[in-house]
């Protein structure tokens, strides 16, 4: 009983030779392998975009998701500071929802990247070999009488066919993470068309948006009240710090001298 | 000899060290056909950077055909079964 890389060594080798035993002449077989690899060279390079492109559309959905998350946080502070503890949780707990669907797109986002990174490794490999492949199989054709080609052909052939057979196996491997991923990406396309995650066209407008939209209108008349309070009561805010901070300004003695002006 | 590891290209060897890469490859083989996960990960593993660190690897513009053919690191159980049959996942 042989092992594994031994058994899968031989079942390579019986492929190829299967192939060229089917020839007439051996320097058919040549020729008719390098239209083959010609073709999936185009595939690898097809396989390259395609992932590209899958990789892309992740990246769009993660910005989307980020800008999304970063506005559930400015929402949440934002409640917060109005002192809206039910709006700034509900902000917050939208947000950690979001997180989890970020980091999952994030882990696709890599397995998405080795694998194109894997493919054009592929593809660089195959191009150098399928070049040698071509020189090779001139020389040979030119030199040999069809009986004397045999061996020789059958080097060159076993060799490209096995790492065509490697790179076939990339590809496939490629095509089913992407359309797995596609799959999951779909969904979420759906999620931020649904409204469900808030996307970034403004034309839908949750709930939360709205009543902090609604409290913040009225916010924004509060802090300007307090702001002209401030003013009234003598000092902006920066005389107030100096005043803590020991430093004796003009304006200071005055007041200290002067009772008649209440502070309150 | 030469070995190609799956994904990542064909690697040059001395023959000296055969035996060392025939007992985890029988290990491995051990391994898939009794669904030993586990085992099955952690032999390949080892195979994978044993060849590695014993060989260099061949240009990449060589036709030579590998004695030895090694799964890709992430490949599974499953995948190195059906891989192991004539037809398995080897496209034409």
């Amino acid at each position: 009983m042989s092992g594994v890389m031994k058994r899968m060594g031989m079942i390579f080798r019986a492929k190829a030779n299967k192939a060229l035993d089917r020839a007439e002449d051996p320097r058919e077989t040549l020729d008719y392998s390098y239209q083959k690899q010609l073709e999936l060279l185009q595939k690898v390079r097809r396989g390259v975009a395609d992932v590209a492109t899958s990789r892309k559309r992740l990246e769009l959905q993660l910005n989307q998701l980020n800008t999304q998350s970063g506005r559930l946080e400015d929402q949440g502070k934002k409640a917060l500071a109005l002192g809206r503890e039910d709006l700034a949780r509900e902000a917050l707990t939208r947000r950690s929802a979001l997180t989890q669907q970020i980091s999952d797109l994030q882990q696709q986002h890599e397995t998405l990247q080795t694998e194109e990174n894997k493919l054009t490794l592929a593809a660089q490999r195959l191009q150098a070999k399928v070049d040698a492949f071509r020189t090779r199989k001139e020389t040979i054709k030119a030199t040999y009488t069809a009986a004397q080609a045999q061996t020789r052909i059958g080097e060159a052939f076993s060799g490209i066919s096995e790492e065509m057979g490697d790179v076939g196996m990339a590809i496939q491997r490629a095509e089913d993470k992407t359309a797995q991923l596609q799959a999951r990406s779909g969904a979420i396309d759906e999620l931020l068309a649904s409204g469900a995650l808030d996307d970034q066209t403004g034309t839908t407008k949750d709930d939360l948006s709205a009543e902090l939209d609604r409290i913040s209108g009225n916010a924004d008349v509060e802090f300007e009240l307090e702001r002209m309070k401030a003013e009234l009561a003598g000092g902006s805010s920066s005389d107030r710090q100096a005043i803590e901070g020991g430093a004796a300004t003009p304006q200071q003695e005055q007041q200290q001298e002067s009772p008649k002006f209440d502070k309150q | 000899m030469i070995v190609r590891i799956m994904g990542e290209g064909q690697v040059k060897l001395d023959d000296s060290h055969f035996p060392t890469l025939n007992g985890l490859d029988d290990e491995l083989l051990a391994e898939v056909e009794s669904g030993d996960e586990a085992g099955f990960r952690r032999t390949l593993t080892a195979l994978l950077e044993a060849v590695r660190t014993l060989g260099a690897p061949l240009p990449e513009d060589s036709l030579e055909p590998s004695e030895l053919i090694l799964p890709a690191p992430e490949a599974t159980i499953d995948e190195v079964r059906a891989m192991l049959t004539e037809d398995g996942l080897i496209p034409d």
